[in-house]
């Protein structure tokens, strides 16, 4: 490997990786600690009535599934505390949600034999593109609180998927539904430059990477 | 299969004070692939120990200038990056950088019909990216652009001088600026916070087909981008680029 650049006069402060061997080992390559929750997106924060939420599975499956809001409030949840990066270089450690596995929402349907992908679509036409390989066994979930609060509609509420081992473009908030496909499909970002698989321990931030 | 964006050496060809705490910096970098308004650069920092950061920079200067791609950044005081540019850098130091990224907030002057454009503190930069372009296209000017820009005192407005060049160039673009916290004697510019009537004013004149960019602080996106919405624009008119208290 080629000699690294060092650029002129910097030392850095090692002190914003937090201080400890813990958080710096927490931290993927090129990312900074932050303990604020920036807020990220490409257009107006949409704003759908809890009456006329419904989060649909469909595409390769045997029956589509469709929830109200007070089914998928009744759903199995849990905890969970993940780590987060966003590819716009923040990293947020021991983030606290609350919500439901992708593993339960896909107990409630069948899969096709080729089913192999999943394109999570929201409110406002955003689209993010998973293999299911990325969502299965707890990797994946669908959250409606955030620190023991309802998620807030700039953070994603009512509800958004958190996927902690890609990075948070992959999270898509507002989240409506999951389709369920045989062959892979550029969502938004994945489209506009960014990269198809996002995972930030070998930051893969934009196509090529 | 896509090739990865490079790392490329930039040179500091110039650094020019925009405000007692913004700095822009003119890089020279070498087989630079060109860019949109409204894209950014990825710079990385290493130190002798290895030790590296990275962070994204909007580009503020338009594709059309050759040979020099300028970043503009704001001096954010417990920064790492930003601190670093602006005390440390200095004419001839060489800088990694890789970009053009983002192919969302992205204007360009082929897309014809009005410009609206909402801007809080270093959040005009991107914009100023997609006005100098307009500028240097010479598009017509009755295709109407207006920016709404919000600082918060007369000496923080960043390229002020160069705004009030290009709004008296008679080519359709009109500018406002609003001071959030202290006005200078005679001020004639809005006095508040960017709020749903100030927006009602000044797109106006520009007009509901416009297409919309925001680019500032989180609560300012979020009112400017849920007010036009109600004001009219279609949703997928609407971009935004928003940046946290956090963001550098």
């Amino acid at each position: 490997m080629a000699d690294r650049f060092v650029t002129r006069g910097f030392t850095g402060r090692r002190d914003r990786a937090g201080g400890t061997a813990d958080a710096a080992r927490r931290t993927p390559p090129g990312q900074y600690l932050t303990t604020d929750f920036p807020v990220l997106s490409a257009g107006p924060t949409p704003r759908t009535p809890l009456d006329r939420w419904t989060f649909t599975i469909e595409g390769l499956v045997r029956e589509p599934v469709t929830w109200s809001w007070e089914a998928f409030r009744a759903l199995p949840a849990r905890d969970w505390i993940v780590d987060i990066s966003c590819v716009t270089k923040w990293t947020k450690l021991d983030m606290r949600w609350r919500g439901v596995s992708v593993d339960t929402l896909l107990e409630g349907v069948e899969l096709g034999d080729r089913a192999a992908f999943v394109i999570a679509w929201s409110d406002g036409d955003y689209t993010t593109n998973l293999p299911l390989s990325d969502v299965l066994n707890g990797q994946a979930f669908v959250a409606w609180e955030y620190d023991g609060r309802r998620l807030s509609p700039e953070h994603g509420g009512p509800a958004r998927l958190v996927v902690p081992a890609r990075y948070f473009w992959k999270s898509a908030k507002w989240i409506r539904g999951l389709r369920i496909a045989d062959r892979d499909e550029p969502g938004f970002w994945e489209s506009l430059g960014y990269h198809n698989r996002g995972d930030q321990w070998l930051e893969e931030r934009y196509g090529g990477d | 299969m896509t090739s990865p964006i490079a790392w490329r050496l930039a040179t500091i060809a110039g650094i020019r004070d925009e405000t007692p705490s913004v700095k822009s910096f003119g890089l020279a970098i070498p087989d630079w692939p060109g860019h949109r308004p409204g894209q950014h650069v990825d710079l990385r920092l290493t130190a002798a120990d290895g030790y590296s950061v990275e962070r994204s920079y909007s580009i503020a200067s338009e594709p059309e200038r050759a040979g020099i791609v300028d970043l503009t950044v704001e001096r954010i005081e417990d920064g790492e990056v930003s601190t670093f540019l602006h005390d440390v850098v200095e004419i001839g130091d060489r800088i990694e950088l890789r970009g053009p990224i983002g192919g969302y907030f992205v204007w360009d002057a082929a897309a014809s019909g009005p410009l609206y454009l909402v801007a809080g503190g270093s959040g005009i930069v991107p914009l100023m990216a997609m006005l100098r372009h307009r500028a240097r296209a010479a598009v017509d000017g009755r295709a109407r652009t207006g920016l709404l820009f919000s600082s918060r005192h007369a000496e923080e407005i960043i390229y002020r001088a160069e705004l009030d060049g290009l709004a008296t160039a008679g080519d359709g673009l009109t500018v406002w600026h609003t001071l959030t916290r202290l006005r200078p004697e005679g001020w004639a510019g809005y006095d508040r916070r960017i709020d749903e009537r100030m927006l009602a004013e000044t797109l106006e004149p520009v007009g509901i087909e416009a297409r919309a960019f925001i680019c500032g602080p989180t609560a300012l996106v979020e009112t400017a981008a849920n007010a036009l919405v109600r004001l009219g624009l279609p949703p997928d008119r609407v971009r935004t680029e928003r940046f946290g208290p956090g963001g550098t």
